[in-house]
């Protein structure tokens, strides 16, 4: 984990500027990253406001992107033990890298590592938000030092990791048509949502 | 409350919520697999139209601007494996750039 957490402080950063340049509150995004911890529907939702398509859009296109949480909360579930707040509390240490690096799907799953490892990166990821979010007080405008495109490279990246087999790609590609052919049609935040309809091409294939 | 502190907490309800759903409620049951398939392609459909709206959406318009050279550049990093936020730096370069010889 160690090579990761830099990683991660300085992706918080990032995102602390990319929250201030949207008009985004300091606090607001410090404390989405304390309590969401998950990188990607945090941008979603931050940019989803930016862009005019309101709450209920940024919340929806948010939690759809966590949804995965739950599948892979389930795949771990047998190594929680204590009390109901103790797994909870535990179970917000869940998140992508911890789960992957702490052999999560696998029977060598090792619970005290997804919390090491869970743990090392929330602090990282608040202290980097944190950072990025008093330096960015500066930046009032996305378009300003190209920040607009970093919005866009980051989701390719996010996008790029999912692509892990045929049914990723195909859900992509539909739902980024889908996204395109809203755009000009409905308000803002909406195609996003929409594009969940992709996972309707998977009911074909029984 | 401001719309980003109302986006804040329900989002934050929600995936205290969503990550709960394994750890606290079902223990030893498993999803069935047809679900779980289903529920993966969930994140790549929204990441893909994620991509599209920030790179070409100005309100309800499709444009092309400087945004495809965030992307451009940035998709160059992923390929040659840099972290996400040698990505995002990358990406708003390349967008700066552009937008200052255009």
């Amino acid at each position: 984990m160690a090579p990761l957490m830099p990683a991660v402080l300085a992706l918080g950063a990032s995102l602390g500027v990319l929250a201030r340049a949207s008009d985004f509150p300091a606090a607001a995004v410090i404390a989405m990253s304390a309590t969401t911890f998950a990188g990607s529907s945090q941008v979603a939702a931050i940019s989803v406001l930016g862009a005019g398509g309101g709450v209920a859009a940024a919340v929806v296109a948010a939690l759809l992107l966590n949804v995965r949480y739950a599948p892979i909360g389930i795949t771990v579930a047998q190594s929680f033990r204590g009390s109901v707040w103790r797994r909870l509390a535990q179970a917000q240490l869940v998140v992508d890298e911890s789960w992957a690096l702490a052999g999560g799907g696998t029977v060598r799953f090792d619970r005290r590592v997804m919390l090491g490892i869970g743990g090392g990166l929330w602090v990282a990821w608040v202290g980097g938000t944190a950072i990025g979010a008093l330096l960015g007080g500066v930046v009032n405008d996305p378009s300003a030092f190209g920040l607009d495109g970093a919005f866009a490279a980051l989701f390719f990246a996010l996008l790029f990791a999912q692509l892990s087999n045929r049914r990723a790609v195909t859900a992509a590609v539909v739902g980024a048509a889908i996204a395109a052919v809203l755009t000009p049609l409905t308000p803002p935040g909406v195609p996003i949502i929409a594009a969940t309809a992709a996972v309707l091409v998977g009911w074909k294939r029984v | 409350m401001s719309a980003a502190w109302i986006t804040v907490l329900t989002v934050g309800v929600g995936t205290v919520a969503l990550k709960a759903v394994g750890p606290v409620g079902v223990a030893n049951r498993q999803l069935p697999p047809r679900v779980a398939e289903l529920l993966s392609m969930v994140a790549p459909a929204i990441l893909a139209a994620l991509v599209v709206t920030e790179t070409f959406a100005q309100g309800r318009h499709l444009v092309v601007d400087a945004r495809i050279a965030g992307v451009a550049a940035g998709a160059v990093a992923v390929l040659l494996r840099a972290p996400l936020w040698v990505v995002v730096i990358v990406g708003a370069l390349a967008t700066a750039g552009v937008r200052l010889i255009s």
